[in-house]
């Protein structure tokens, strides 16, 4: 589904240079749950947001659902982004429209008409179980809601693919799980491929099928679990004690 | 000394519309040209979304321009552009020309601002779901900014009554030129004080309702 093939991404200011993604290949089967893990500074918002060309590599290429992005018009990828959904660490939700009105928005983009747009908008509030708050104006919410809008959000076109850039990271340990189960119940009903960033290690082992670690701006292992499994922790210090010596249920900073 | 002053009553009343005029067809200029210049000085910005040095820096260098002019000398200034666009450089009308050059100019600063305090993650969001420009502005900046640019609004409505109020100058009349011609120079004092509180009176009322509006458009 997800194909990135030797992206690099270096930042240039005036008195510095930084390469945050050096030559990076990743393949994200269709259905996957994928996570990307590494520490602060490792590169791996970077590649995730190489995936939709919000960060466009410097070199390499990025092929998603069989389309080449970095090829594309800017008008093409406009429509090719339309199908990818994307969630942030800070929910990002237009703050002046309602609950409902946020979840609108790609529909009214899309030019989907008023009535079927409010029966679309209430399918997904009610399966992200915020229907209740449709009329409420996202400062009103938790975080765990809000982040619960904004997946509605990225899903109400159907993409095919879900971006999540750190989810968790500004949520307390019960509201992730929530988010965690929205996010995995996404997976299973609609069979769209969920890529997420986290620092978080029970993230990883309790929704992830596969995982990359990343360092300094390298993708250093790639782990697919057994059929039907995630990640496991044995697994998943294995890959990362090399580097950093942290035990599961550490936070990986 | 009420008596004295309703004598005048048709003259106020005529330069009070006179200065709604001036006023009016400057908000309307800052609306229709301020909103777009300020739109497009904050997209070609060094680090928007359209960068554009070139683009940038003549725009706010003609927004700099005209806002360093001494108000009175752009006036003048502009005479023979005031003459082109309404075939006389006379009168409430020709007036309004200057004044809606600078509305432009003042409003366009207010709205970049503005729109600079638009958290960049919701524009992020916004490219994520595939926005185009005009999707961008309309449905995410415009959105998220309302409230600061309703503020700038109203400041900006305040400060051209404060403009218009030199423009006896070239006939342009209104609420100041009358407080100027009748209460200094012919020494009615009262006139000149009546005349001085319809204008604070207005001042106050213009920011008590934009305050308001801006408050009640903020759901953030």
């Amino acid at each position: 589904m997800i194909s990135l093939h030797q992206v690099s991404k270096t930042f240039v200011t005036s008195n510095s240079r930084f390469q945050a993604v050096d030559a990076v290949s990743l393949d994200v089967g269709a259905g996957e749950i994928h996570g990307i893990i590494g520490s602060s500074g490792a590169g791996k918002s970077t590649l995730l947001r190489m995936i939709n060309l919000l960060e466009r590599p410097d070199e390499g290429t990025v092929i998603v659902d069989g389309e080449d992005l970095t090829s594309m018009t800017a008008k093409h990828l406009r429509e090719a982004r339309r199908s990818m959904g994307m969630i942030f660490q800070s929910f990002n939700l237009v703050n002046n429209r309602t609950v409902s009105g946020n979840v609108a928005i790609p529909l009214e983009m899309a030019g989907i008409p008023k009535k079927e747009r409010s029966e679309r908008v209430r399918e997904y509030l009610d399966f992200v179980g915020i229907v209740d708050k449709a009329d409420e104006y996202p400062s009103r919410l938790s975080g765990g809601q809000q982040q619960r809008v904004a997946i509605a959000r990225a899903l109400v076109s159907r993409p095919k693919v879900l971006l999540c850039d750190e989810p968790t990271s500004s949520l307390d340990p019960q509201t992730t799980i929530g988010i965690l189960d929205v996010l995995k119940h996404i997976n299973r009903t609609f069979g769209v491929t969920v890529v997420i960033v986290t620092h978080e290690m029970n993230v990883v082992t309790s929704m992830c099928t596969t995982v990359s670690v990343m360092e300094n701006g390298s993708l250093i292992h790639t782990f697919k679990a057994d059929k039907g499994n995630t990640i496991s922790s044995e697994d998943l210090s294995r890959m990362t004690a090399t580097q950093t010596g942290v035990k599961v249920g550490e936070t990986y900073v | 000394m009420f008596d004295y002053i309703m004598q005048y009553q048709s003259e106020i009343w005529h330069a009070i519309g006179e200065t709604f005029m001036m006023v009016g067809i400057s908000i309307a200029a800052a609306l229709v040209l301020g909103l777009p210049v300020g739109t497009l000085l904050y997209l070609c910005r060094k680090g928007q979304m359209y960068e554009n040095r070139v683009l940038f820096a003549i725009l706010n260098i003609l927004v700099n321009v005209v806002r360093s002019f001494p108000f009175l000398l752009l006036v003048v200034f502009l005479i023979p552009f005031t003459r082109f666009v309404v075939g006389t450089a006379i009168g409430t009308l020709a007036a309004s020309v200057p004044l809606s050059i600078m509305a432009i100019a003042y409003y366009s600063r207010l709205v970049e601002q503005s729109l600079l305090e638009v958290p960049k993650g919701v524009i992020e969001a916004a490219s994520s779901m595939g926005a185009s420009t005009l999707q961008m502005i309309v449905k995410f900046l415009y959105v998220e900014a309302r409230s600061g640019l309703m503020l700038g609004l109203t400041t900006s409505t305040i400060s051209f009554i404060s403009y218009s109020t030199v423009m006896g100058i070239v006939g342009g009349g209104g609420i100041g030129d009358f407080a100027i011609r009748y209460g200094y120079q012919r020494f009615e004092t009262e006139i000149m004080i009546f005349t001085i509180i319809i204008m604070l009176i207005l001042v106050q009322a213009i920011q008590y309702t934009g305050s308001f509006m801006a408050r009640v458009l903020d759901k953030r």
